[in-house]
Formats: structure tokens, C-alpha cells, sequence
């Protein structure tokens, strides 16, 4: 029979019986539940403060196999993949041909020739062009494997309750195979918060079991599961940006101007321009490097002492949305508008109203005082804002 | 005498607010060194284990009124500050049943209107009629109170100022603000809602830290006063801090190192010196001299003004008004170690409660007002209530590192709990304490018994003992009429300067008041700072 409903994850007989609003977003054509309370502040707090249980199966993932993995990944990312060591996880972009950003998402070196690479969109027309001539696989496995996230300061006491190996040696971004109550597992030390986090990937018909093990083992440690718009305040905090949000892939794009870089998105440590042979983009990231970017993508935060004044002047104390928005807002310097905020957000941790931006040269530098679009009853307004470096909020556990 | 004795500024108490002034003289480059009779810093804002892996957030236990500006300008995020949601306030009912007001506005209207239709309506209004209220009154919070009665500069400028702000406010307002200032809190919530179980959990937080019960004029006020942490918009500093109040103390001390304040733990401070007419540094009980150009205590007024300095230095009807402070304390603590949580007949848990969503806010005992006035009976002939209001919240459940998996961590405000009780206390009188409230519970939660593996009962003379506040009144002193903005601590002296030259005072006990708030001390030190030395 037809069905034209979005698809459901593995996990979805859990999430759906605890998602309280069923508020269901769309991810890459699956249901992802928005949040599990009608209120995002446990959720929020429940990655900065204990432990955070998040679906994201709806990543798109793929599995490439054969002598020449290694060197197709290689070829097609900015990342020097020869130089991975098995167990390795390596976050990357890659480009067009002109050195603008196609997609991004990390890559897992799971054996000598196999590989997992992640992604926002499908990519497999890409990879498979670039493939041309190699002996390599290349399968797409979203729909076959779950994936957790588990991130916050008690997950790793919480994995080790139940994992037959214990996690205390993985270091950030590193993965190990595992178990967890029989079931085969890969727990990565990755995520999207920038707190202590891991990642766990395993068969979807594996999920429940891995779902249900961790609830039981951590519900002494404050597990809460968390929908994805907690998640979104999370990696704004972290500095962290989303494709089709943040930034457009070039094949998508319509215009030059709507394209970016891996340096303008500030991911200049991940573009190995020592890394020996050719690499899709190679020439143009080269060049760029030598003249330096046009635009970078920084942190804001808005001074509240200056929203209070706008916001005081019709009687009000400043409003933020309670959930990241992904809409953009113009910052100026003086009259002048020099780029655009991507997403905001309140951050409860750091009490401030932060927001991911686009800035021209030389506006991106840390420090320069901006100002943000922020609407006061209905009216544009421009807040105080400087310019900062990112991440947001960084705690000492998320890399020991 | 060395020069590492000598500071620009010395202040007496490491309470919240100690610390706080501590930090901004620093921030504004002076030499600064806090002097905190106790082994640890926090005052009455401290987390201790009383029974090893168990953390009682032993005296205050929220956090509602916080400056934001203090969390701003000393970056307290950035020095371990973290505020987690109290998403809920659940009241056992006498007959069973329960009222619980939820995080959720359609969740807690969907709830109120089970018990009245009305009242469910009702709500919505009053929350916007107290949250105007809130609003009206906000700017005082951080005006340094003129002296109605003074010609100088300052003083009529500041008239001036809160002249300009009552003109500023509709007829409306300034109507609701003066009801508000002088009502009982029963007369108003009566005014509002028939719920008993909503009147009593409402006019609770009119009675918290008064010698009052809730039919006394002027609780109304103290009820606007806790609503004051719901008028800074997304700011919202409210809720229950990581690691308790100890976290919060443990912030603003994270900000005063990182600021180059020097603090001095058993370091019990004596007696002020006093030079030609003016505070010039302190003596403290080991015997050891600190000079300064400035002192500030942090401590409460009559310590202040009645143990740190003799007499001689200070006019007789000074003396006089802070010998009659009213600072009285009224409630005790009772904070308790838990193998697991007590289970309320009313909403039951299933498995280890660990999903249990009531445990996860405030559980609050005040089915009526009649039962807390009922209260408030035994305490105004200087007894321990039989039956008393109990906030109780399980700080475990809202951050897990509280107390070992599995266990948890139970903190009961209690009120009555007389400071002058009937023939004084003793254990046995604390015991008795800890008896009425364990037996409150077991009302409604049976087998709490079974759940203790430890308790710390806490009076006010425990208060007074252990925090140093004098009276044990958790404000340093009560919020009635006669005590706020220009009579606190005593008329023609709410500037934080004192009737000694060099010697400030910038605690609870000094507008606008307590609760974990940090304004008296910002204040303090900002006014130091304009008299400049």
C-alpha cells in the first residue's frame, strides 16, 4: 500500500510513545522528534548537565570498501585520509571543484579499507563520479544502521555501565567496537554539542535493545532523551554549523555568491593543503589561502544591556524565542550591512543571546563591535553585538 | 605590621554578598581581602556533605533573584554557574488528591481547571497582574534608597528619581502597588481564586523568612518580592543551581580569584579599628590586625553594628533602630540523605521513581491557608508548628551528582520553627523539629521513614550558629513595610554607608534584601567605589 508518511527510525516505538508535543520535524525524510517535553529546558540541560540520549539515524551514511577507500576519500574530502589510523574519526568538508563547500560530515576509519562517512544530503552520484577507475564500494547504509548520540558530562559513566569493554580510553574522536547487552556496537567519542558526548552505531534491528539498555542504566544519572531543538541550541553554542541553515552546497546554490568556502566557514584546520596529491578543490583552496577570504563565519554575542535599552523603550524586557532560530539576520556596522546571522539563540548556560554569523572582511575579526537585527514589537531594530571566537562554551571534560 | 595586612578594602563575610563586593572593588582594581569566619566560603549559600556522597544545599536552596547584571559582569557562566530548571510545584492535597502546577502554561491550565474552571481562568490574569506589579516596582531594586528626610544633593536627586518613577506609573499601578504593599496575602489570592490547595501554595511564598502568617498585612508584599526573578524576560536566573547554593557561592569565589581578591577562610573577625572617627581596618579573634582604608561587613546588621564596633563610634538612636531590627527568625531546614524517594500516595511512582516527574520540581505542603495560618498559631506563642508549611525539593533528581546513583538528596524548608521558643532550644527540641516535619510528610508520602539514611535538622539558632546571622532570620532580617528600601537597616542610613566613616554595610540585612540576590553587596561596593578612597 501507499504510503507517503515521512519514514520512522528504529527507534521510533520508543520516541514516539515519550514525545510528549509530537512535534515531529522533518530530517532527510525521517520523522525526528523536535523535543520530548512540551518545554526545552530539561533537554537543554540534560546534554550541559547529565546525559542527553538523542536518535539521529536520519544521518545519511555510507560505507566504502575496497583497497582504494582509502585514496577515493582522500581525493574527495580536505582532510589527509591516508594518514587516518584505523579507529580514527576525522571531521570534514568537501568541495566543488572551485573549493566551495559540497556537504560535510565526519569519516570513520573502521578498518585498513573500510570506511563510514557521514553526511547531511546524499552524496552517492558524487562519490561515485570520483570513484571512476578505483576498486571501491561505495553503499549507502542509512536505513540499515541506528545511531545515538549521547552526549553530556555522565555519559561516560552510563556507557560503562552497560558496555562489555569499558570507554574510559576513547579519546576524542576515536571509536571502538563494543557490546552492549549482546548487540555489536560502535561507539564513536563524537557529537554534535561540544560537551563529553559519543556517538553509538548499530544495527536498526539492534535499536531498541541498545535504547532500552541505556535508559535503564542511566536513569540514576539523569538520562533524559532530547529532541533536536534542544540539540540546535547545543551546537550553536559549540560553534557548530548545519548545512542548508549555516551554509549552501554548491549544488544547490544558485548563485556565486550563495557558496562557501571551508576557510569562510572557519574550518581552515580541517583543509590539509600539505596532504600530498590532488584533491577536488585543491587549486582554488590553495589560492584562497595565499589571498586570504572575503568572508568568515564567527560568533556573536549581543549585549543585553543594549537589548534591554531597545526593548525598554516600549516597556519591555528583551524577548528571544525559547528555541533556536534559523532565520537571517543583518548585521550592520554603522549603516552599512556586512553579513548575516544564521542561526541564534538564547543560550540558558552562558546567559547570553548568541548567534553564528557570516562577516566580510575585515568586520570577522575577534572583537569588532557590530550590531544584530533583532525585532522589538514588530519593528527592526539593531542590538550591540561583538564579534567573538568560537566556540560559545568549550568545558574542560568535552576532549579528556 | 606588614604591608600584606594592608588592603584598599576589607570585607567582613564570605557570604554571596561579601564575595560579590569583594569582586567588584577588585574589578575596579583595588586590593581586596574577604574575611570568612568559617572553613568554607558561601555563608548561608553553601553546599556541604553532612553524610559523605550525599550534598545538602544546607540553608538556601533556590535560586530566584540573582542580579543578572552580577551574572554579567563577574561572567559567573564562565566560572562554573550553571542554573537548572525546577520545572514544576506539586501540593498534596488533604483529601488525596494533589494540585500540581506544570512548565507548560496549557499543561497547568488543563490542571487548575480540573480543581476550578474559574481558577484556571483567574490565573493567567493574576500572573499578568503580579508580573506588572513586579515590573512597576523593579527600578527600585536597584536604586540606592534617598533619605526622604535629607536636603543634600544625592538624596533629593534620588527623590527626585523615584518621584519621576511614581509619576511614571498608571493610576493603575500605583493603585495595585499600594494594595500590594499593605495587604495580607490571604486578602489578595482570596480576591483571586476559591482552590484552597492554590491559595495556600501561592500565599506560602508571602510568608518565607516573615514572623507573619498569611492573614498579617503586608505578606502580599514578600509574595511580590519572590516574583521579582520572573521580570528579566529570557534572562530568567530561576531555578535550582548545579551543585546547590554552594554552586553559586562557588562562582562568584571562582570570579573573585580570577579577579586577584585575596579570601581568608577562619579568619573570624573581632572588632573593627577605629582611627580619628573613621574604620581604618579589623582586629581579628587570633589576634592578627588588617588595615584598610575601607571596611564593609557582609554580615547581618546587628553584628554589624552592635559586635564589630563599640558603641562609642555609632549615635544612640542608630543603635537604638538597629537594636529593634526585627530579624526573628522564623524557619528551620531539614535536609535529608535518601536511599531512595519517598513516594507521595497522591502520584504514585512506578520502578526506582527515577522518571518520576513530581520529584522533579518543588513538592509543597500548604493545603490551605487556614493550615498555614494554623502554623503560623503555634509559632506566634513561641512554639514549633505541629503541622507546618514545608517546601521540599530533591535536588538529586535535578542534578544527579547531588547524591550517589541511585540515592538522593531531600531538602525540606520548614516554617514555623520560632527563634525565641518556648523554654529555648535544645536537641531534643530540634529533634522534635525534625519529628513534625518527617511526620508532615508521612501524611502523604508513607514511606518516607523508610527512605532516610540521614538528616540534619536545622533551627534557627543553628542558623545564627552556624551562618552567623544573628536571629537566624534567613533575610538578615524581616521584609515588613517598616524594614525595606529607606528604613533598611535603619532610616537615614540605606546607602550602605554607616554612621562610621570607611565602614559599609552591604548584606541581606540592607536594600532591597535577600534571597541569594548579590544586590546589596553590587550596591555597596558601587557606592564605595563613588566615595572613592
Amino acid at each position: 500500500m501507499l504510503n507517503l508518511n515521512l519514514k520512522t527510525t528504529p527507534f521510533h516505538e520508543r520516541t514516539s510513545a515519550l514525545c510528549q508535543p509530537q512535534n515531529w520535524r522533518k530530517w532527510a525524510g525521517y520523522f525526528a522528534a523536535g523535543s520530548y517535553e512540551h518545554v526545552l529546558d530539561r533537554e537543554y540541560w540534560a546534554i550541559r548537565n547529565s546525559a542527553a540520549l538523542i536518535d539521529v539515524s536520519p544521518l545519511i551514511k555510507y560505507v566504502i570498501k575496497g583497497k582504494d577507500a582509502a585514496a577515493l576519500l582522500h581525493r574527495v574530502t580536505t582532510r589527509d585520509v591516508h594518514k587516518m589510523k584505523v579507529g580514527q574519526v576525522a571531521y570534514t568538508g568537501w568541495c566543488d571543484e572551485e573549493g566551495k563547500m559540497i556537504d560535510d560530515g565526519t569519516i570513520s576509519r573502521l578498518d585498513d579499507s573500510t570506511f563510514r562517512l557521514t553526511a547531511a544530503e546524499p552524496n552517492l552520484r558524487w562519490l561515485a563520479m570520483n570513484a571512476v577507475g578505483m576498486d571501491v564500494s561505495i553503499a549507502e547504509v542509512t536505513g540499515d544502521m541506528a545511531a545515538l548520540s549521547f552526549q553530556g558530562p555522565n555519559t561516560r559513566k552510563v556507557l560503562n555501565k552497560v558496555t562489555e569493554k569499558p570507554v574510559d580510553e576513547l579519546k576524542y574522536f576515536r571509536l571502538m567496537t563494543n557490546k552492549i547487552k549482546g548487540v555489536e556496537v560502535t561507539i564513536s567519542r563524537t557529537g554534535y554539542t561540544g560537551d563529553l558526548g559519543y556517538e553509538i552505531w548499530m544495527d536498526a534491528k539492534d535499536a531498541l535493545k541498545v535504547w532500552d539498555a541505556l535508559m535503564e542504566a542511566g536513569s540514576d544519572y539523569g538520562i533524559t532523551p532530547v529532541g533536536i531543538l534542544a540539540m540546535d541550541m547545543a551546537r550553536v553554542e559549540a560553534g557548530l554549523f548545519m548545512l542548508d541553515v549555516d551554509y549552501t552546497s554548491t549544488s544547490h546554490a544558485w548563485i556565486e555568491s550563495q557558496k562557501s568556502s571551508p576557510f569562510e566557514l572557519g574550518l581552515d584546520w580541517t583543509v590539509a593543503l600539505d596532504k600530498p596529491g590532488y584533491f577536488v578543490g585543491r587549486r582554488a583552496l590553495e589560492k584562497e589561502k595565499r589571498e586570504g577570504s572575503a568572508w568568515k563565519m564567527v560568533g556573536l554575542a549581543v549585549d543585553w544591556v543594549g537589548m534591554e535599552k531597545l526593548f525598554g523603550k516600549v516597556g519591555l524586557p528583551p524577548q528571544i524565542p525559547g528555541s533556536a532560530v534559523r532565520a537571517s539576520l543583518p548585521v550592520m556596522v554603522g549603516n552599512v550591512q556586512v553579513g548575516y546571522a544564521s542561526t541564534s539563540t538564547w543560550s540558558p548556560l552562558l546567559k547570553t543571546y548568541i548567534a553564528l554569523a557570516h562577516l566580510q572582511k575585515p568586520y570577522y575579526e575577534i572583537g569588532t563591535d557590530v550590531r544584530m537585527e533583532i525585532t522589538v514589537e514588530h519593528h527592526r531594530q539593531h542590538a550591540p553585538a561583538k564579534v567573538v571566537k568560537l566556540p560559545f562554551y568549550e568545558p574542560e571534560w568535552k576532549k579528556k | 605590621m606588614t604591608s600584606s595586612n594592608t588592603y584598599d578594602a576589607i570585607i567582613i563575610g564570605g557570604g554571596h554578598n561579601g564575595l560579590v563586593a569583594g569582586a567588584y572593588l577588585a574589578r575596579a582594581g583595588k586590593k581586596v581581602v574577604v574575611l570568612e569566619r568559617r572553613p568554607i566560603v558561601g555563608g548561608a549559600a553553601v553546599t556541604e556533605e553532612i553524610f559523605p556522597g550525599y550534598k545538602f544545599t544546607e540553608f538556601s536552596y533556590v535560586v530566584s533573584l540573582l542580579r543578572p547584571e552580577i551574572i554579567r559582569d563577574l561572567e559567573l557562566p564562565k566560572h562554573g554557574l550553571k542554573i537548572l530548571p525546577l520545572p514544576s510545584t506539586f501540593t498534596p492535597m488533604e483529601n488525596g488528591d494533589y494540585l500540581a502546577a506544570w512548565d507548560d502554561h496549557d499543561l497547568t491550565r488543563r490542571e487548575l481547571y480540573r480543581h476550578s474552571p474559574k481558577d484556571a481562568e483567574a490565573y493567567d490574569e493574576y500572573a499578568r497582574v503580579m508580573a506588572r506589579a513586579a515590573k512597576a516596582i523593579k527600578p527600585i531594586i536597584n536604586l540606592i534608597p534617598p533619605d526622604p528626610s535629607s536636603m543634600s544633593i544625592r538624596d533629593l536627586m534620588g527623590l527626585l528619581k523615584v518621584g519621576q518613577y511614581a509619576a511614571s506609573l498608571s493610576e493603575k499601578e500605583l493603585y495595585m502597588v499600594a494594595k500590594l504593599a499593605t495587604q495580607s496575602s490571604a486578602d489578595l489570592l482570596e480576591e483571586w481564586f476559591e482552590t484552597d490547595a492554590l491559595k495556600g501554595t501561592k500565599a506560602a511564598s508571602g510568608i518565607i523568612g516573615t514572623y507573619l502568617g498569611p492573614r498579617s498585612p503586608g505578606t502580599a508584599y514578600v509574595l511580590l518580592h519572590h516574583y521579582m526573578g520572573e521580570i528579566d524576560g529570557a534572562f530568567r536566573a530561576w531555578g535550582f543551581a548545579k551543585n546547590g547554593s554552594g554552586g553559586v557561592s562557588g562562582a562568584i569565589y571562582n570570579a573573585t580569584q580570577a579577579l586577584g581578591v585575596e579570601v581568608r577562610v577562619n579568619a573570624s573577625v573581632q572588632q573593627v579599628k577605629v582611627k580619628n572617627g573613621r574604620a581604618v581596618g579589623v582586629i581579628l579573634e587570633n589576634g592578627d590586625e588588617l588595615d584598610s582604608k575601607v571596611v564593609m561587613s557582609a554580615a547581618d546588621p546587628k553584628r554589624t553594628f552592635l559586635q564589630f564596633v563599640e558603641q562609642k563610634h555609632l549615635p544612640d538612636d542608630f543603635v537604638t533602630a538597629i537594636q529593634n531590627f526585627r530579624a526573628r527568625g522564623s524557619s528551620g531546614k531539614v535536609n535529608i540523605a535518601l536511599s531512595k524517594l519517598p513516594n507521595f500516595t497522591a502520584l504514585p511512582y512506578t520502578g526506582n521513581g527515577a522518571n518520576s516527574v513530581l520529584h522533579r520540581g518543588a513538592v509543597s505542603i500548604s493545603p490551605s491557608i487556614d493550615y498555614i495560618e494554623r502554623a503560623y498559631d503555634d509559632a506566634k506563642y513561641g512554639q514549633i508548628s505541629k503541622h507546618p508549611y514545608i517546601d521540599m525539593i530533591f535536588p538529586s533528581m535535578i542534578d544527579p551528582d547531588m547524591a550517589p546513583p541511585g540515592h538522593h538528596v531531600m531538602s525540606c524548608f520548614v516554617q514555623y520553627a520560632p527563634y525565641d521558643l518556648e523554654g529555648g532550644w535544645t536537641d531534643g527540641r530540634r529533634d522534635e523539629l525534625g519529628e513534625a516535619v518527617i511526620a508532615t510528610i508521612e501524611q502523604y508520602a508513607p514511606n518516607i521513614r523508610e527512605c532516610i539514611v540521614g538528616m540534619q535538622v536545622i533551627s534557627p539558632k543553628d542558623i545564627e550558629r552556624i551562618a552567623g546571622i544573628t536571629g537566624g532570620n534567613i533575610f538578615h532580617g524581616e521584609l515588613l513595610l517598616h524594614q525595606i528600601f529607606f528604613l533598611r537597616p535603619a532610616p537615614q542610613w540605606a546607602d550602605f554607608r554607616t554612621p562610621l566613616k570607611g565602614y559599609y554595610f552591604g548584606a541581606s540585612g540592607a536594600h532591597p534584601g535577600g534571597g541569594v540576590m548579590g544586590a546589596p553587596g553590587m550596591l555597596a561596593a558601587k557606592e564605595i567605589l563613588k566615595d572613592g578612597f
